[in-house]
């Protein structure tokens, strides 16, 4: 018995047009129909009353020619959508000075493909400390997984470099939600970027979600006060309640690090090396 | 107006009582005289002057205000109430439906489960352009076959709003089974919220209306049970939830009973003695019930509108768009409950039959919920290692199409299972007599007796985490039409590569399902296939023109889950 997937044609299934089939069993010639109004009392008679086969209505009269359906009455399969996920817009508090972070990323787009705009960054002292936006083209390229394409553009203090910008974002085995990014800049500098959280639900409602970062970077960068190597490192554990999916509160814990020669950059500066900051903030999406 | 029911169902507060509960008023709210009358449950008695010989119907498709859990909402409706009117028909007439768009989008109606002229079926875009606002389009056909099927929109979400309803064909000869009364009962999911809005919460997070995520405390509990910690480890790493049995649930869906709440409560009565026969419709858009009336053996006498050799049973799973005939006695003065809890157990359907209008029986506490098994996964396990027992079907391994190994595919079955016998999630050796496919033999309408000439294969696929669906990883979209030869005699292979259930409805059709080992089982319109599960159907190509098969989950067809059939 011959075998075949769906989307493989059979030989034999010719194109015959349906007109072929003039015994059609049990079509109902709708020209005999008696359109009688009289047999609807309570209708409109000023309504227009419409019942074609469709050969008749002179459309789809092979049954190659896909038949038009009318506005409004696509299937939604490949419909494209627009989403903006906030996982963090955080007041924080530290010794080091009080101020904001943000994660923020949505985009326009289909199952597979989406435009994306990501961004992070932090404020502190009236103005941005530290933070990135990028343009990615996101594609699907696993059940699980998406690769991102684009660009990125550092902005607040220090070198605002724009980077080349290729990742991979998805859902690890055991639930590790990862984002890891590989950058490169003009004259060959190079970056990376890991990110890595967990949803522990403690209740449908209430979750732990601890998360690390690790920045790695390629050479030293005084402008940007970054080394080489692991530049620094930013671990969180939030707790969250989900009033809604998509909307939670969350109070929160988080400790940066600064390696090397960026360790020494933020001495100089007057900054920490090592900071525990408070966190409280909103996650959000639609 | 607000009042709740006293049930033995407890939740913590009150406003989310009145809606899981609704409101024991609610409904749709008829203007006066504008419509025609409101749906008669209450079918006349086969043998009684009846009125089935009605052949012309008038319809018009129109929004209507409703009110189930105490926020108005308009429904999608057919004159004007939910469910629409039961249209009664009589076997070996042609009946005339006039279906008047008033709405402001276009509109259609599907005879579901009807064998008729492609032209006539009712879906836009594959046998006709749909029904334009201010428009009517005139169904016409004949009636071939008698039993309980259903009507519902084929447009947008409008089969989620309220447009459904049931139709019900008296046979032509005298009935099979005797019945005193005769009562339809239609199961719906009702949301407050717009589906189209469900559908987008759906695409941006796949498990959004899953109130049953494994906590640390799910965890923790199965540390203590090696082989449950085990479990739990294998769905994590694939990424998957075992409590993914809905995706669309009870923290949005109020259920319905003949478009009754659970607090309002459709009561059908009886007289002690006599035969009732219910005809059970699962007119949902998302939601697989399983159906018992506690103290009451149910007699299964027609499944999809087809009679069946009779089987005694306590309960059974009724997946979106089946229907069921039932025969009850009930006996003595009390009232008893008909209890239909979703699938995941999140909330319940209701009524109740009584000797006496007002009189109500307990109301059951929902089983608790289980988790998919590793079976709902792996599909057949001894196969899987090897291990196959002399007598026991093989379970080849099966081929997946290149187009399954992409994004839109989390999993596939390599050793499915075969057998018709196992309930399904939640109904396993629960202590009840739980219909199963393997119960269901058809009486009538012999099938074609032509061994199938050649199979299709389709494997249902989807995407939770992206809530991607499709067959053979391929959406609606992207796929080319499945082409018939008209007049062959051919078999559909459906594999399920999903951890959901997927009730699939051919178009124009019947659906032979074949037991394991190739032998007619019964005739179908809606095949319900189990996570990890392989079926088979043969069909006879005997209707030439388009025709649509799809997952009868609105939310699973509208991501892609559905071919266009060619029959030439």
């Amino acid at each position: 018995m011959a075998q075949q997937t769906a989307t493989a044609e059979s030989p034999s299934a010719a194109s015959a047009p349906a007109d072929e089939h003039p015994d059609m069993h049990h079509m109902a010639p709708t020209q005999e129909l008696p359109i009688g109004h009289a047999a609807m009392p309570g209708m409109d008679h000023a309504m227009h009353e419409m019942s074609m086969p469709r050969a008749a209505a002179g459309m789809g009269d092979s049954v190659d020619e896909p038949m038009p359906a009318m506005p409004g009455m696509d299937m939604i399969d490949n419909r494209a959508w627009a989403s903006l996920r906030v996982d963090e817009l955080e007041a924080v508090h530290a010794r080091g000075g009080d101020g904001q972070a943000w994660s923020v990323q949505g985009g326009y787009g289909g199952d597979l493909d989406k435009l994306w705009l990501r961004s992070e960054g932090s404020r502190r002292h009236g103005g941005i400390d530290d933070g990135q936006v990028e343009l990615l083209w996101k594609h699907a390229v696993a059940p699980f997984q998406d690769s991102m394409l684009g660009l990125r553009q550092d902005i607040g203090k220090g070198a605002h470099r724009r980077w080349l910008a290729f990742g991979i974002e998805g859902l690890a085995p055991y639930g590790f939600e990862v984002e890891a990014t590989v950058y490169a800049a003009a004259s060959g500098r190079m970056a990376a970027r890991l990110h890595v959280r967990q949803d522990w639900l403690l209740s449908q409602r209430w979750i732990l979600q601890p998360d690390i970062e690790l920045n790695l970077y390629g050479r030293d960068d005084a402008r940007a006060h970054t080394g080489s190597g692991l530049t620094d490192t930013r671990a969180g554990l939030r707790l969250r309640y989900e009033i809604r999916r998509e909307f939670a509160p969350y109070v929160g814990v988080a400790w940066t690090h600064r390696y090397g020669s960026a360790a020494d950059y933020a001495r100089q500066a007057g900054e920490p090396v090592m900071e525990r900051q408070w966190l409280a903030g909103l996650m959000f999406w639609f | 107006m607000k009042t709740v029911c006293s049930s033995t169902v407890r939740p913590s507060n009150l406003s989310r009582r009145r809606f899981v509960q609704g409101l024991a008023l609610g409904g749709a709210c008829l203007g006066a005289g504008l419509w025609r009358p409101s749906p008669a449950w209450a079918l006349p008695a086969a043998g009684q002057p009846d009125g089935t010989s009605q052949t012309d119907f008038a319809l018009e498709v129109v929004d209507a205000p409703v009110n189930y859990t105490g926020a108005p909402r308009l429904a999608t409706t057919v004159n004007g109430s939910v469910p629409g009117p039961v249209l009664r028909m009589r076997q070996g007439t042609t009946v005339t439906l006039r279906v008047a768009n008033r709405l402001r989008v276009p509109t259609s109606i599907h005879w579901h489960g009807i064998v008729l002229p492609a032209e006539m079926d009712g879906v836009p875009g594959i046998s006709f352009p749909g029904i334009a606002p201010g428009e009517t389009f005139v169904y016409r056909f004949a009636l071939r076959q008698s039993g309980t099927y259903w009507y519902h929109s084929h447009s947008g979400f409008q089969e989620q709003s309220g447009l459904y309803g049931a139709l019900v064909i008296e046979p032509e000869n005298p009935p099979r089974h005797h019945a005193d009364r005769d009562y339809v009962v239609m199961l719906n999911d009702w949301s407050d919220e717009s589906p189209e809005h469900i559908y987008a919460r759906l695409k941006r997070q796949g498990d959004y209306y899953n109130r049953a995520r494994p906590t640390v405390g799910d965890v923790l509990r199965d540390a203590r049970h090696e082989g449950a910690l085990a479990q739990r480890r294998m769905w994590s790493r694939m990424r998957m939830n075992p409590a993914d049995l809905a995706d669309v649930t009870a923290a949005t869906y109020t259920y319905l009973m003949n478009g009754k709440t659970p607090a309002g409560n459709w009561a059908g009565l009886f007289r002690a003695g006599e035969k009732i026969r219910l005809r059970f419709i699962n007119g949902a858009a998302s939601t697989i019930f399983d159906v018992r009336i506690p103290g009451l053996k149910m007699t299964v006498v027609a499944a999809d509108g087809q009679d069946v050799e009779p089987v005694s049973v306590d309960e059974f799973r009724i997946a979106v768009a089946e229907t069921y005939d039932v025969i009850v006695e009930p006996d003595g003065e009390r009232a008893y409950t008909v209890f239909a809890q979703s699938i995941d157990r999140g909330g319940f359907a209701r009524g109740t039959l009584a000797p006496r209008p007002g009189m109500q029986a307990e109301v059951p506490a929902m089983d608790p919920p289980v988790l998919l098994s590793m079976g709902d996964m792996m599909g057949d396990m001894h196969a899987m290692h090897g291990m196959h027992h002399v007598g026991m079907t093989m379970a080849p391994m099966v081929h997946h199409a290149d187009t399954e190994r992409g994004p839109g595919v989390d999993m596939r079955v390599d050793t499915p299972r075969r057998n018709l016998d196992d309930p399904g999630v939640g109904l396993r050796d629960n202590g009840r007599r739980v219909l199963t496919y393997a119960d269901l033999h058809s009486l009538d309408a012999p099938p074609d007796p032509r061994e199938p000439g050649r199979e299709i294969e389709l494997h249902l696929t989807g995407n939770m985490e992206r809530f991607m669906w499709s067959f053979d990883g391929v959406k609606f979209s992207d796929a080319p039409p499945i082409r018939f030869n008209t007049g062959e005699r051919l078999r559909i292979v459906l594999v399920n590569d999903t951890m959901m259930n997927h009730p699939v409805h051919l178009h124009g059709m019947w659906s032979d399902l074949e037991s394991p080992d190739g032998g007619f089982q019964v005739r179908k319109h809606t095949v319900n296939v189990q996570p990890a599960q392989r079926v088979s159907y043969a069909v006879s190509a005997d209707a030439p023109g388009r025709w649509a098969c799809h997952c009868h989950m609105l939310y699973h067809m509208q991501a892609g889950m559905m071919r266009e059939v060619v029959v030439a």
